[in-house]
């Protein structure tokens, strides 16, 4: 039952028949506007759930592949190639989840010019999608840079006070890092005269000569993405200024696209290199760890805190990958799934007070849980994920990974996941702080007594996340499943060149 | 009649047409000398190919004219447009990319 | 019933407990209090019987068994499952956890009916029974389980109630944040000690390939030949969480904090239960311990410095519940020591018996303040308003003479009071002997350490009874106080019985306790009843109640203003226990103000001027080079055309000239 059309896509391109519709409505109609998007996400995502339902979780290698050639230049053929494994698909499902989650998000707090909104949205997915999907370097690096356009004018348009500033600030510093990857991406193209994947992967010899400077080149362009410590100074503007599903999207999915680009291209096709820089990926992560922990105790304003929350979580991750072990880096991709959920939910809580106090000062704020008990109950179960609090998805990400790092030969020393274990416990300190100074404590500001708590519609838009939080957190092993057998494979990518290497 | 006199009548045609464009504030004496240089082209090519005896030059000429025609077309609608919008159409009043 | 069906039984001590909270949650807002408590209280109920029935299957086969319920974290080589260990040490903890949180579940009912409503929100009734059924889940699994990691869930998930607990009136304390503060400290404080077992854990996996208990403990002697560092820094690491989870020095100052929780909680999760989960988890792993006699010896002297350190500051507190926390944290700090020792049994022994009568003790202090309020409410009732002034209904200084007043009370607080003390033939002697005696064959120092604390214990005891119970009633509150309801005192009759009667557990000539643990402890040697120390022991303990009684008994406050008997003849010494050494303020200089600084140098200097200021700069040096070219766009499209012209000719004569 393949309607004739591929799966991979469909899940990519649906997006488009909603920008269509929506592109013949008139923006006055601006409830049919959402709820065509609504509608498109949710289709998207059931798109994406046949897409589970045909992937075979015991094989590690690329499946529902579709490859068709698409250009030749200078030699090098370039191909329209689409396919998913182990490492994206829980990417690709995180992706279509989190949309229309996000759409929802904005039924009420984006009343200017929905329907811009709505088709810069779907306009994001389809280019966020084709990232986790393309198995062609060209391929990905145009779905690479096009998820940027539609967030740059999300950001700049529908964004805060400073959203102008950040935008750019956005656009310059990603595009910045990911034309050194594109002079990468031609050089190991031309090399092997062809940009597929597995070719390159397969041919990897011919460019290892060159494959440190080649690593670093596509790792600043992902570094940028992560974003790993000293470069993550967008970060915080760009959340802060975004409206709340940019962030939810921004936090959620275009992060992990930095993360993902390390699995898929820096480690398989650099792999010397990859353990040559592992120890110092690593302690950059494990810096990245500490450092977001401290300076988002220091932040004022919410949305900052979740920010450095990310660059903090972030670098559990890349901690995680660069360990290069089996749990390092499972844990890792499914860390990155569990950033997505919970801190994708603190966005959309912070979203839901900002609504309402047009405020994110958290001096304004303060024994809120009196005034509106459901949301402190959702919120305090979203932090204590994201404090890692074991039966909460949260740990079982970062068990995994430390566990990973702990015993890793790669950066072998002990030291790299005592240093980041300690970030449990910063964890705690910063996120309690957040609680503490939102939801406890007495209500002192006049304004906040009036608070309403949330209606129906926010706490739909919560509880699926809620439930993924405890299903990962209780239950994780269908989607380790998932990736493990992927995971298994690019560990022996990974070991068989160096093995080589050595003798 | 030898090559050279199609080449110099050629090139001062271009010439004369590449002044006017540089110089000319009416953007329809730009126009005009933009003619007088895809003309100049075409001469050569109309005249090159006499000379090698082969139909590609005459060939290419009437791309060239379609292409002029239609760049005339374009170029007026938008003067039109820049005239509705300015009531003027000097083109040294056009300097809203100065940086 | 067969062993194996009845194993099958032991998910469901966690199980009923959700239960509770399920039905509580989805239908509790229909039930009236009686109902919420119901509830709660049957699923905390249901759980003990469970546990009941497994020991009285383990009674036939003490060997125990694991049940699997589920494969949990598989990932490579590691694997953990959510595996329910069945054994008489896990099961003696089930019987304490819902025995004991049963009662407690009772005396809450009526407990909490009074406090929602002095503290003015009678909706949060609910929710205190629902965080209570957590934390007998989360407990649950903590005890049950099979391997290091599903503890862990359990150990950060107790932890994770008793900030639920100690916040659970988040909108009171001084500046309206005191005590979602102190919730906050209790988190932080264990997620230290949560690091350490975390990094335990992590060394236990690469060195053994497995968290599974058995599977670890049967490999100690090997790996402790083979690599005994390693062993010695799993059983450190693992000390720092035990310091962390029983208020241990020197992460224990959370403790007296968490007093800030309504009193049942106190009893419950701050004395009887969740704060002995450190001991259980040294005894647990005694297969580790005894292979490095140099971690027993650390862990068995920061038990016997907290327990004397603790019991210091006991006797300059003026808050009841202050007092009986610091003396938890004193008798946690016996048990620590006798664990560390290698007296497990004892160690269990006295966990059992503190966890009847420091839960007994607590719930009398919860009914003393029950009628403290009732007293102070009656009087402001009467007397028209005069001035509300600060009102406190769990300082002692106020107190006097509800002994007439509270006369159930009174008697049952005196025999948690008197086990507290080690008064035989109650409960406490017994086991509080048995450690002593551990400690006077191999370790005398530790032995005299102890003896020292136990003499302040019975101090402390008696200076508490005297200012509760004795003399006259100091303020009009205590002159106003009645008893408590049937709801509150049954269960406080029921500890007074397992106080009394705690004793006959491991009794010096039956052993039962030790004859059951022994199935599942790691080299428990016969204990030892010494007479000499038996009468050392109850001779210290009459002393410190004698001294004690005359020094506050013989002579009661006349007001509340007085200053204490021990003010003046102490001194400078008296100020220093009346505010704990000034251990906090040490605390907040060394550790909190800096990591405060710190983060603020990084957030604003370090952050926004140099990594961002970077950024910026290189934006600023782009902004520079463009401002002083641009003068070359002009405007002109004639212009344009002209450089392209020229470009066109340069390139020509370029090409033609080569």
């Amino acid at each position: 039952m393949n309607f004739g059309l591929h799966p991979l896509l469909l899940v990519t391109f649906f997006p488009l028949v909603g920008f269509l519709v929506i592109l013949f409505l008139k923006s006055e109609h601006k409830n049919a506007i959402r709820w065509t998007a609504l509608i498109t996400a949710l289709a998207t995502f059931g798109i994406s759930l046949w897409m589970l339902a045909q992937f075979d979780a015991s094989k590690g290698d690329a499946q529902l592949v579709y490859r068709a050639p698409w250009l030749r230049v200078g030699g090098a053929s370039i191909d329209f190639y689409l396919g998913v494994d182990g490492l994206s698909v829980l990417l690709v499902l995180l992706t279509t989840f989190l949309t229309p989650i996000a759409i929802l998000s904005t039924w009420s707090a984006v009343q200017e010019r929905v329907k811009g909104f709505m088709l810069f949205f779907l306009l994001l997915e389809v280019g966020m999608t084709g990232v986790f999907l393309a198995l062609d370097l060209i391929l990905f690096y145009i779905f690479w840079e096009f998820t940027l356009v539609p967030m740059y004018f999300l950001i700049g348009l529908w964004g805060g006070e400073r959203r102008i500033y950040a935008a750019v600030k956005f656009f310059l510093f990603t595009m910045f890092g990911s034309l050194l990857m594109l002079l990468a991406i031609l050089f190991t193209g031309l090399q092997v005269g062809s940009f597929a994947w597995n070719d390159l992967v397969a041919q990897r010899e011919l460019f290892a000569q060159g494959q440190l400077w080649l690593f670093l080149a596509f790792a600043l362009a992902f570094a940028i993405k992560v974003p790993m410590f000293p470069l993550h100074t967008w970060l915080p503007d760009a959340h802060v200024e975004a409206p709340t599903a940019g962030s939810v999207i921004l936090a959620g999915v275009l992060l992990k696209m930095g993360s993902y680009g390390f699995l898929r291209y820096n480690l398989p096709l650099f792999p010397e290199a990859s353990l040559q820089a592992a120890p110092y990926m690593a302690a950059l992560a494990v810096m990245g760890i500490l450092y977001g922990a401290a300076v988002a105790l220091a932040q004022k304003d919410v949305k900052k805190l979740v920010a450095y929350s990310s660059v903090s979580h972030l670098g559990f991750v890349m901690l995680g990958i660069f360990a290069l072990t089996q749990q390092g880096v499972a844990g890792g991709v499914l860390q990155m799934i569990n950033h997505g959920l919970s801190t994708g939910a603190l966005f959309l809580i912070v979203g839901m007070l900002y609504e309402r106090r047009h405020t994110r000062e958290m001096g304004d704020y303060g024994g809120v849980w009196k005034v509106m008990p459901v949301l402190g109950v959702l919120t305090l179960i979203v932090t204590l994920s994201s404090a890692g609090l074991p039966g909460l998805n949260g740990f079982v990400g970062e068990f995994t990974i430390l566990l990973g790092a702990f015993g890793s030969d790669v950066l072998n020393s002990p030291w790299f996941a005592g240093a980041a274990t300690l970030g449990v416990i910063l964890a705690a300190v910063y996120l309690l702080v957040m609680f503490e100074r939102v939801f406890l404590g007495a209500l002192k500001v006049e304004a906040n007594r009036a608070l309403k708590d949330l209606n129906a519609r926010e706490v739909i838009t919560l509880l699926p996340l809620l439930a993924l939080i405890f299903w990962i957190g209780l239950y994780p092993q269908p989607f380790f499943a998932l990736i493990n057998p992927s995971v298994e494979r690019l560990i022996t990518l990974v070991q068989t060149a160096a093995a080589v290497a050595i003798h | 009649m030898p090559m050279t006199y199609y080449l110099i009548l050629s090139a001062t045609m271009f010439v004369i047409g590449a002044l006017g464009v540089v110089l000319r504030r009416n953007p329809l004496v730009v126009f005009m000398s933009l003619e007088l240089m895809f003309n100049a082209a075409n001469l050569l090519f109309v005249a090159f190919s006499a000379y090698h005896r082969v139909l590609d030059g005459n060939l290419f000429v009437f791309f060239v004219m379609t292409t002029a025609a239609a760049e005339v077309a374009v170029g007026l609608a938008l003067m039109v447009a820049i005239f509705r919008a300015k009531r003027n159409i000097d083109l040294d009043q056009m300097s809203i990319l100065k940086g | 019933m067969n062993f194996d069906t009845l194993i099958g039984l032991s998910p469901w001590v966690v199980f009923f407990p959700l239960l509770g909270i399920l039905i509580n949650l989805l239908v509790g807002k229909r039930l009236s209090e009686k109902g919420i408590g119901t509830v709660a209280s049957l699923a905390a109920g249901l759980s003990f019987v469970v546990a009941v029935l497994l020991a009285v299957g383990l009674a036939g086969h003490p060997e125990g068994g694991v049940y699997s319920l589920a494969r949990w974290l598989v990932v490579g080589d590691f694997e953990a499952a959510w595996n329910f260990r069945v054994d008489t040490l896990s099961v003696t903890m089930m019987l304490v956890v819902a025995g004991v949180g049963t009662l407690i579940h009772v005396y809450s009912i009526g407990y909490m009916h009074a406090d929602v409503r002095h503290n003015g929100d009678p909706q949060r009734f609910r929710r205190f029974f629902i965080y209570l059924n957590l934390f007998i889940a989360a407990m649950m699994v903590l005890v049950s389980a099979d391997n290091f990691l599903m503890l862990f869930v359990g150990w950060e998930g107790v932890g994770l109630c008793s900030y639920l607990l100690i916040g659970f009136w988040y909108e009171k304390g001084s500046g309206g944040i005191a005590n979602a503060q102190a919730a906050k400290k209790a988190f932080v404080v264990n997620r230290i000690g949560d690091f350490g077992l975390l990094i335990a854990i992590f060394l236990i996996f690469y060195n053994f390939g497995s968290l599974d208990f058995a599977v670890v403990f049967a490999q100690a002697p090997q790996i402790a030949a083979a690599l005994p560092g390693v062993i010695l820094a799993i059983t450190l690491f693992m000390l720092l969480g035990v310091a962390g989870k029983s208020a241990q020095l020197p992460l224990y100052v959370w403790l007296p904090d968490a007093m800030a929780g309504p009193t049942p909680v106190s009893a419950l999760i701050h004395a009887a239960t969740m704060v002995t989960a450190g001991v259980y988890l040294v005894a647990r792993s005694q297969a580790l311990y005894l292979q490095v006699p140099l971690a027993q010896e650390v862990v068995m002297w920061v038990g016997g410095a907290t327990a004397l350190f603790a019991a210091t500051i006991a006797l300059g507190q003026n808050d009841i519940k202050k007092v009986l926390a610091y003396s938890t944290i004193s008798q946690l700090g016996f048990m620590v020591a006798a664990v560390g020792m290698g007296a497990a049994v004892a160690g269990m022994f006295h966990l059992v018996t503190h966890a009847f009568f420091k839960a007994l003790l607590f719930l009398g202090a919860g009914s003393v303040i029950l009628g403290m309020e009732h007293g102070h409410e009656h009087h402001a009732g009467h007397g028209a308003k005069h001035g509300q002034q600060h009102f406190d209904p769990q300082d002692m200084r106020y107190m006097g003479g509800l002994r007439q007043k509270m006369p159930l009370t009174f008697w049952v607080y005196l025999i948690g009071a008197l086990a507290l003390a080690g008064v035989a033939p109650l409960a406490g002697f017994f086991s509080k002997d048995e450690i002593l005696a551990a400690a006077s064959l191999d370790h005398t120092a530790l032995y005299v350490l102890l003896s020292v604390a136990a003499f302040l214990t019975a101090f402390y005891v008696a200076r508490q009874l005297a200012m509760v119970f004795f003399g006259k009633p100091r303020s009009s509150a205590a002159q106003g106080a009645g008893e408590s309801p049937a709801l509150v005192t049954v269960p406080l009759v029921a500890l007074a019985v397992l106080s009394a009667a705690g004793g006959m557990l491991n009794f010096p000539t039956t052993h039962w306790l030790e004859k059951w643990l022994e199935h599942s402890l790691y080299g428990v040697q016969p204990a030892k009843f010494i007479v000499s120390v038996a009468l050392i022991s109850l001779a210290v303990a009459l002393a410190g109640l004698l001294i004690g009684w005359l020094v506050y008994g013989r002579k009661p406050l006349a007001d509340a203003e007085q200053p204490d008997a021990l003010a003046k003849p102490l001194g400078g010494l008296f100020r220093a226990l009346e505010n704990k050494w000034w251990v906090d303020e040490v605390y907040q200089v060394l550790v909190l103000k800096p990591y405060q600084r710190l983060a603020d140098f990084l957030a604003q200097p370090v952050d926004q001027t140099v990594i961002d200021g970077v950024v910026n700069g290189m934006g600023g040096m782009v902004r520079a080079a463009a401002q002083s070219w641009r003068r070359i766009q002009n405007g002109y499209v004639r212009s344009y055309a002209l450089t392209i012209l020229l470009g066109v000719v340069l390139v020509v004569t370029y090409l033609l000239l080569r």
